[in-house]
């Protein structure tokens, strides 16, 4: 393929693939993403290449990026009829293609069950794909990330050709406005006003930034879109630079994603080669450069202005706010940042309209963006549920349509464990109870919730999920990262993470509780940047709906979810069966018993590790909390 | 002894742009393990900027290590997703098994254990990474059995 030197070529290029790929073509799609990777796709991936040559079959295998069903993993969905097979080992592979590909015979030990064992055949009638609606991940699964071909084929760069062949710039920006999309990376500011204010910043130069830290622990929907599907997320960026006027753009992404790296890199090089990124794109006057900048692994440098400050080669510490980015980024000049799945969402909006991508949502954005919060977003969704992955939602789907439906409900609720809270909005998010399932997810309901959007992570979590050493975790964790710039961020997380610490071994005090309450307040309204502003939510929100949890540890140094080691004491009890599951897993030989009588464990031997607990089938072993065990573990 | 020919090689791929430190830092640690000393000066020396300029970034990023780190790394995952499915009870395990605390390297040199806020597989935790390879659904009577995979093979664990 030669560079595109018009406009109209490339239209009449994406064209043309799209009409060529063939939706009978018999195909075999393999999830290569992270999670896939992890459970032994590549080998699975390498067997049906193999088979398919041994047996001369006119067969294509796909190697693509996540399908978000990771828990399953690895995935394999066959093309054209949808089957979906899960847990797939490379020893199944001939059975699959002489069975399945060849004789259209199913194979139900390979296919996917819910907890009441009923199978569900096709892709899309599995309840955790059914209610999703996949604007950014609607590729995923269909192309191999490394190639652009199949990126054409699916109607890539469609949205550039217009774009640059058709809209002035001014044009571009007013689409993005009128669709409501807002920025996914965490504060939902309006994406079209962030490009104006960049078109319209004076400077000679101007600069772009794909913001792919991914800081948030729990969450990796940036990572999946990148590796899944790098030339979307570079369309969005060439689209963008095309509206702001930016020359350069750079891509932040964490060392800890090689293979995100590898697949952008890819990319660039390969659009570079075609002509749609580099000098005169399409022939014209528009010329944009894409760098990819791999970050440290610290979490603030996910916030702007310290990102801004590791791509210039310094510590990534931030500043104050404004100037903004949009006036003064990147070396001083007038800089638009935004998050990956963003940057994803453009090219869409620009295929189907403004209208179309408003249609999907909440509230109206006729007037402004921020009157409603529109499209899909990304949720990965983790922690004790039956199904985790990445799911893409529509805005304003419910919580419990999230955690029930599409994630099939807590995990082990046959042993009796129960849903108590998720988390969402990342360490500064909060943590919302069962009595706002029924509200609906979106950037304004969340915020009034007292959690946020964040970057999309939602960790569900149970009855055994202890709230004041969840709030603990976070502060520790905020304590970390926290740059130690500003004092009420610094001194503030350092008090608290203090009280928070002693809470779980049972030394807590009543005052403490409001003296967590009076640190947050102070941390919210003086701190530096967003970190500390918002570092006490995971605190205050978990005072404001799990108090009781709180008073139970100091109070009565009892941890009422059984969680908090020097709380608890691990008993068996006599519904033991005598079946030496425990005794077999116990680490550190705690456990003794005969076949079939009731076990013994000592306590002198025994680490709470808890391991006992989760593998009894029998419900044999129970979880001691209160004052006298407090005052044991203290001896 | 540091081969600072490597050093070198390294830094001149960036093509001595000051604003690469980061990128050559990681560089030079994904090929030594570590940053050595003599490595960080002379980084400091050919991009021509402060040696405390380049050890605030060495110190401020958790992922670098200043110190020689073991044969293996074992990586937990103490990420959120993680954390409420049990990380930390794997991570006081491998601790246990291995009698050195996170951040350390045994006294074989065999292992260092690391902690790190999540590694994008959240759906598959706890997480453990060791030397690249992920391994998920951990719980604390797996641990044991996986790192013997990495140990060296003495007279039992050859057999
Ligand atoms: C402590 C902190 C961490 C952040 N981490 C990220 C991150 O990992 N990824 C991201 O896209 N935005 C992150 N942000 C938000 C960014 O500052 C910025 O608002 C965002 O990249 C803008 O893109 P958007 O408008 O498309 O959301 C973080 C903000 C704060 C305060
Ligand atoms: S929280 Fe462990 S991999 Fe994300």
């Amino acid at each position: 393929m030669t560079k595109f030197t018009t406009p109209a070529q490339l239209t009449d290029h994406v064209a043309k693939a799209k009409a060529a790929r063939d939706p009978n073509k018999v195909r075999v799609s393999v999830c290569a993403g992270t999670g896939c990777k992890a459970s032994g796709a590549d080998a699975l991936i390498a067997a049906f290449q193999a088979e398919i040559e041994a047996r001369g079959l006119d067969v294509e295998v796909l190697s693509t990026g996540c399908h978000g069903f990771c828990e399953r993993g690895p995935l394999v969905v066959l093309h054209p009829s949808g089957v979906l097979y899960q847990k797939v080992k490379p020893r199944d592979v001939a059975d699959i293609l002489e069975k399945t590909v060849q004789k259209g015979e199913l194979l139900p030990r390979l296919q996917y069950r819910d907890e009441s064992r009923q199978i569900f055949e096709k892709e899309h009638d599995v309840p955790f794909y059914k209610h999703q609606e996949r604007i950014v991940f609607a590729m995923n699964g269909h192309i191999d990330p490394r190639s652009i071909d199949d990126y054409f084929s699916m109607g890539g760069y469609e949205a550039l050709g217009k774009v640059v062949g058709q809209m002035k710039p001014d044009q571009v920006v007013e689409e993005v406005i009128a669709s409501g999309l807002r920025g996914r990376g965490g504060a939902g500011f309006p994406a079209g006003w962030k490009w104006r204010f960049t078109r319209q910043a004076e400077g000679d130069r101007k600069y772009l930034i794909c913001n792919a830290d991914e800081g948030d622990p729990g969450a990796f929907m940036d990572r999946s879109v990148l590796e899944g599907n790098p030339h979307l997320v570079l369309e969005g960026m060439i689209i963008g630079a095309y509206a702001c006027g930016a020359s350069e753009g750079f891509i932040y992404v964490r060392n800890e994603y090689p293979m995100a790296v590898r697949h952008i890199e890819l990319a660039i090089a390969k659009a570079t080669e075609l002509g749609l990124l580099g000098q005169h794109i399409l022939g014209t006057d528009f010329s944009f450069n894409v760098h990819v900048n791999r970050g440290g692994g610290a979490f603030v440098c996910g916030e702007e202005t310290a990102l801004i400050a590791s791509i210039e080669g310094r510590r990534g510490s931030p500043r104050v706010r404004p100037p903004f980015p949009a006036q003064k980024g990147l070396w001083g000049k007038p800089t638009n940042i935004n998050n990956v799945e963003t940057w994803a969402n453009v090219p869409t909006i620009i295929n189907r309209g403004s209208a179309w991508f408003a249609g999907t949502g909440t509230g109206d954005v006729s007037k402004s963006p921020l009157g409603g919060s529109k499209g899909t977003k990304i949720f990965s969704l983790v922690g004790k549920v039956n199904n985790t992955g990445l799911v893409e939602v529509p805005m304003g789907i419910t919580l419990r349509k999230i955690v029930f439906d599409i994630g099939g409900g807590i995990k082990d609720s046959k042993k009796g464990r129960t849903f108590k809270a998720v988390q969402t909005g990342g360490p500064s998010g909060g943590c919302i109870p069962d009595a706002y399932l029924d509200n609906p997810v979106d950037f304004d309901e969340l915020a009034k919730l007292g959690s946020m959007m964040g970057s999309g992570g939602m960790i569900v979590m149970d009855d055994r999920t202890c709230m004041v050493e969840v709030a603990r975790y976070f502060v520790d964790f905020l304590k970390e990262e926290s740059c130690g710039k500003c004092t009420p961020c610094r001194e503030g997380l350092r008090a608290m993470s203090g009280i928070l610490n002693r809470m779980v071994r049972g030394q807590g005090r009543h005052e403490d509780l409001d003296l967590l309450e009076d640190l947050g307040r102070t941390m919210k309204t003086a701190s530096l940047c967003q970190l500390g502003q918002t570092a006490a939510n995971p605190v205050l929100s978990t005072l404001r709906y799990f108090r009781h949890e709180y008073v139970e540890h100091v109070d009565h140094a009892r941890c009422p979810a059984g969680q908090c080691i020097d709380l608890i004491e691990y008993r068996i009890n006599e519904q033991c069966t005598g079946c030496t599951i425990c005794a077999k897993k116990c680490p550190t030989g705690a456990i003794t018993g005969q076949n079939k009588e009731r076990h013994v464990l000592d306590q002198g031997k025994c680490v709470r590790c808890g391991v006992c607990f989760d593998v009894c089938n029998f419900n044999g072993v129970s979880i001691l909390s209160g004052p006298e065990i407090a005052g044991k573990a203290k001896e | 002894m540091v081969e600072l020919g490597k050093v070198d090689q390294i830094i001149e791929k960036y093509a001595g742009d000051k604003t690469s430190v980061l990128a050559i830092l990681q560089d030079v640690q994904a090929a030594f393990n570590y940053l050595p000393r003599e490595a960080m000066n002379r980084i400091g020396e050919k991009l021509e900027i402060p040696m405390t300029q380049v050890a605030s970034l060495a110190t401020f990023f958790h992922a670098f290590s200043l110190t020689p780190r073991g044969k293996n790394i074992v990586t937990v995952c103490m990420g959120t997703a993680c954390h409420v499915r049990g990380a930390p009870r794997v991570l006081a395990e491998i601790e246990r098994e291995l009698a050195v605390k996170g951040g350390e390297t045994t006294s074989d040199g065999e292992f260092t254990v690391e902690t790190v806020n999540c590694v994008g597989a959240c759906a598959l935790g706890p997480l453990v990474i060791v030397n690249g390879n992920y391994h998920g659904n951990i719980n604390t009577a797996d641990v044991v059995e996986m790192l013997h995979e990495y140990k060296p093979a003495t007279g039992e664990g050859a057999k």
